[in-house]
């Protein structure tokens, strides 16, 4: 049987790495998208290992509704990013300065 | 023995994978790596018994999301060269604050707090029983309220995908229907005498 801890730990190497990500690629709005899905994924496994080890549900319930909102996600950040790129031909964070953010 | 063979499998391939989506040049094979490592994610969620999510990440992630993203990542023209340049500059700030919480989670995940009680001893459910029946009868009755906001929110994401990459085209013929069903005999038919 594996412990509990084995499957929190893959989630935090899932969810550091997702975070270094983030500040690597700053020239690709896209790999920023996925780092934040990668994120997403980490979180799922650990509410996935609670819900198996405490024996309730709820876990697994809360995973369907994390697995809408990273879906409901995606789609409104690609349609922004692709809008974008209509408009200023780049999707390099340093060009999304508009609002002088 | 094999099932812990299968978590060092799954877990090291997904922990693998997402090294390859964060380093990978080319956004396409991160979107590639990014597949496996759901994949790799579906067969721990396997081994937690929770198949239908296991299901449910290959069906809607890697069949719906990924492919979206790769969509994305053809339709727009991404400069590899200078994909890359000043990466190196992020590195210390971004590595140190990924390497502060990773101590943090594990220390957390190994300090004994989860491995007392039932958390200890948990384990596999009966052959019998049907993840997906158990799930049904408990999304249906006790999460009703976040089910149906759940659709809400997916019904406002495919109308705000819409709206935002809706062009109107300056060329086409757009009908007019209430025109088309408005008019009468009278407006197009004219009777001639030969």
């Amino acid at each position: 049987m594996i412990p509990l801890s084995h499957f929190l730990i893959i989630g935090a190497i899932l969810f550091s790495l997702g975070t270094i990500g983030l500040f690597l690629n700053r020239k690709n709005v896209i790999i920023i998208l996925m780092c934040v899905e990668l994120m997403l994924l980490a979180v799922n496994i650990n509410f996935a290992a609670f819900s198996h080890f405490l024996g309730d549900l709820g876990g697994q319930i809360m995973v369907f509704f994390v697995l809408t909102v990273a879906a409901s996600e995606v789609a409104i950040g690609l349609a922004i990013l692709v809008a974008y790129y209509r408009q200023r031909r780049s999707i390099e964070v340093e060009d999304i300065n508009t609002l002088q953010g | 023995m094999l099932e812990t063979a299968f978590f060092y499998l799954f877990g090291g391939l997904a922990v693998f994978a997402a090294l390859g989506v964060i380093l990978s040049a080319n956004t396409m094979y991160s979107v590639m790596w990014l597949i496996l490592c759901f994949f790799n994610a579906s067969g721990l969620f396997f081994l937690l018994d929770a198949e239908f999510l296991g299901i449910v990440l290959v069906l809607v992630y890697v069949g719906a999301v990924m492919v979206l993203f790769m969509f994305v990542v053809m339709m727009l023209e991404v400069n590899k060269a200078q994909k890359r340049e000043g990466w190196l500059n992020y590195l210390p700030v971004g590595g140190m604050i990924a390497l502060i919480l990773f101590i943090e989670l594990v220390a957390a995940s190994t300090s004994g707090l989860f491995s007392t009680g039932s958390m200890a001893t948990a384990s596999h459910l009966a052959g019998e029983v049907n993840n997906t029946v158990e799930i049904g009868k408990i999304l249906y009755t006790e999460y009703l309220l976040g089910f149906e906001i759940a659709a809400v929110i997916l019904l406002v994401a495919l109308i705000g995908a819409i709206v935002l990459t809706l062009r109107e085209r300056k060329d086409a013929k757009y009908q007019n229907i209430s025109e088309q069903v408005k008019v009468r005999k009278e407006d197009r038919l004219r009777k001639v005498s030969m």
